[in-house]
């Protein structure tokens, strides 16, 4: 993939050294991904989940990538479509489960959902149902760093469908201006729903945070190893003091925008899906690679996968028998 | 009761909408739609499914998700000749467009002296109970009706959600229009052709002597729920449907608490400074010395919406929770 740099500041080509232990660790937690969202959608069509949820299947590299980049007590905000989001960053498969379910095991208690798992302890502010909604918190938990001096970078994760939101150019302008050390990963899957993203979007996509003079890069969303050797170099400017930075990453979702969204020709083919998953797959080209650079081999790889699943299985069980919280829980932490 | 004329068939809530805002385009050439996914999705809901086909994209419009942009270029079209309705997918994202809505589309008549109009129709859902959480499932229809220079529509049947859009595009001032996202499915009947309901004209959606529940959108089926409890232990619950906050059909709702001298107010926004507390004063003003008992509101819990479905369940009036109020304040405990 094509990436833009800008010529005034020259990204520096800082390569991490990356051990195979560590790439072993990004295929993990993209298999669990992969594992965790098969199940939502078996809950949800055996009628065992409450509500919908938007599959992140497809888009595992850009979360990985991302928050294997990230510090334990770095801060991430996500999104409608942020299971993905939240397990790189720490989360814990049972919890997760249990909070889909409306159970009070879950990171909310149960009153928040697929939309709104928040884990400050893994440093996650919360997913968020309002499209650019994080936007403003994100930016904000920059400035917070910034003045408590803690050398913590925050991801702001969205889709492109957020660069539709005004507030969005707001907090750009004012990371820039402040030197703010937040990433504004976006996430490029074409689709806002049901419409392409050139039908809603205007010029290029980049040219938007350019225009504050932000850093901004482009990456291959579905090559983990992309993804985060160009966060690594973002994130250390960035606790580095030298601002904020935007990296648009060009993935793609696989399944529908939501579990209900099976019938999906109206607004792309059967062929266009196909390609993604068999040529761009995040986990098969990262598989490839290792086996191919002697870092990793086919018994270890399913190995790999063999635990996500049992872990995956584990953790539905755990939520399926979980109570649900008490009904006096209702009017509990509506105010602190 | 309205009663539907002769042309009458059975249709669902959706698809009165749809025939209203089809009949209302192919009458105006200058109605025009915008939203999020409006076209060849239909919207989320379907609700407007074929529009496209038949309208094409220069008047089935799908926009950016910007709804604070779109909603305010619907105020400027509206101000210079066309009569936009506007698609706010989910009532919670009217949040995203307030300062447009407030203080653009409410005022402009207003300062201009009445040389300006806006004659916008903003198209929005409400309720909660579908596990869609605290960002998903408000009902804010109280806040516009706080606003001066706004118009409030809730239907609650499939007849009077097409006569009442039908009104709302020809009216010239911003009108929201609150659909509740469980209703969509709803079967009733209406009219094939054109007909208009006024607003500001309540419905008495089920006549009785005993007590009046005042009930709004979903709710309306909620208190009819609750008068057929009521009536197995021989309470005559009268059922007010208000159909229009602003305006407001002061005048049937304070007779119908006359007559019966008890009133509960059932809405599915937030009790507190609610829609429920403004009816509730409208009856107890005018009808104060034929009550017998406290006007009593019944609104969504003063909470986010919860996800978990014990909790949201725990959130807004039931049939069962409504009649127990009946019941207390006609004195059958
Ligand atoms: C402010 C707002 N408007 C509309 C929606 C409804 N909605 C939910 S997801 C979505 C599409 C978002 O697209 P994108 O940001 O690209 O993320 P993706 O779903 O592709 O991951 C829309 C329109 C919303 N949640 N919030």
């Amino acid at each position: 993939m094509s990436q833009v740099v800008e010529k005034s500041k020259a990204s520096r080509p800082r390569k991490p050294d990356v051990s195979a232990e560590r790439w072993l660790r990004m295929y993990r937690q993209m298999a669990r991904i992969r594992e965790f969202e098969e199940k939502v959608n078996e809950l949800y069509t055996s009628a065992l989940m409450p509500g919908l949820a938007h599959l992140y299947i497809g888009q595992e590299a850009v979360a990985v990538g991302t928050c294997e980049a990230l510090r334990q007590d770095d801060y991430i905000t996500s999104t409608h479509r942020g299971h993905g989001h939240c397990l790189a960053k720490g989360a814990s498969v049972d919890r997760m489960f249990a909070e889909l379910l409306g159970k009070e095991a879950g990171y909310c208690r149960g009153k928040g959902g697929s939309m709104h798992i928040a884990d400050p302890e893994s440093g996650n502010l919360g997913a968020n149902a309002i499209v650019g909604g994080s936007a403003g918190i994100a930016t904000g938990a920059a400035l917070s760093a910034k003045r408590r001096g803690t050398g913590q970078v925050v991801a702001c994760f969205f889709g492109e469908g957020a660069l539709g939101q005004g507030v969005l150019y707001e907090v750009m302008n004012l990371a820039q201006l402040w030197k703010l050390p937040v990433i504004y990963v976006c996430e490029n899957n074409l689709y806002g729903e049901y419409t392409h993203y050139t039908e809603v979007a205007a010029g290029e996509l980049t040219a938007r945070p350019k225009a504050f003079g932000i850093q901004t890069d482009t990456v291959d969303g579905q090559r983990v190893q992309s993804v985060y050797e160009k966060m690594t170099g973002l994130v250390e400017r960035a606790r580095d003091g030298e601002g904020p930075a935007f990296l648009l990453c060009n993935t793609y979702r696989y399944r529908g925008h939501h579990v209900g969204d099976i019938d999906r020709s109206y607004y792309r083919t059967k062929e266009e899906e196909q390609e993604w998953m068999a040529r761009r797959d995040p986990l098969r080209l990262l598989a490839d690679w290792l086996i191919d650079q002697g870092r990793g081999d086919q018994e270890t790889l399913a190995q790999i996968h063999t635990e996500a699943k049992a872990e995956i299985e584990a953790g539905a069980d755990f939520a399926l028998n979980a109570p649900y919280p008490q009904v006096s829980e209702v009017d509990r932490h509506v105010y602190a | 009761m309205s009663t539907p004329s002769t042309n009458s068939r059975e249709v669902t809530f959706g698809e009165a909408i749809r025939e209203a805002l089809v009949e209302e385009m192919r009458r105006d050439p200058n109605v025009i739609i915008m939203g999020e996914d409006v076209a060849e999705a239909g919207t989320p809901f379907k609700v407007l499914s074929g529009l496209v086909e038949e309208f094409g994209t220069e008047r089935v419009i799908d926009t950016p998700i910007s709804e604070a942009g779109f909603t305010g270029l619907a105020v400027g079209a509206a101000m210079t000749g066309m009569r936009p309705v506007v698609d706010i997918m989910f009532g919670d994202f009217l949040a995203l467009t307030m300062d447009q809505v407030a203080n653009q589309a409410a005022k402009v008549h207003y300062m201009s002296g009445g040389k300006l109009s806006v004659p916008l129709v903003i198209r929005t859902t409400m309720g909660a109970s579908r596990r869609s959480a605290a960002q998903h499932s408000q009902s804010l229809h109280a806040w516009l009706s706080h606003i001066p220079g706004l118009k409030v529509v809730l239907p609650s049947t499939p007849y009077d959600a097409k006569g009442l859009l039908k009104t709302a595009v020809r009216d010239d001032n911003p009108v929201a229009f609150f659909e509740d996202k469980m209703m969509y499915k709803l079967r009733g009947q209406a009219p094939a052709g054109d007909y208009i309901i006024p607003f500001g004209v309540a419905d008495i959606k089920r006549e009785g002597t005993d007590i009046t529940v005042v009930a709004t959108s979903s709710m309306v089926h909620v208190a009819l729920g609750a008068a057929r409890l009521l009536e197995e232990i021989g309470i005559s619950a009268e059922v007010i449907d208000p159909r229009t906050t602003v305006p407001l059909d002061t005048q049937t709702i304070i007779e119908s608490a006359r007559k019966t001298s008890r009133a509960i107010v059932v809405d599915e926004g937030y009790e507190g400074y609610g829609v429920t507390a403004e009816i509730a004063s409208v009856i107890a003003d005018g009808a104060f010395y034929y009550l017998d008992a406290p006007v009593k509101r019944m609104g969504a819990m003063h909470v986010p919406v919860p996800f978990s479905p014990p909790l949201e369940d725990s959130t807004i009036p039931t049939q069962v929770s409504v009649a127990e109020m009946a019941k207390t304040l006609c004195g059958k405990v």
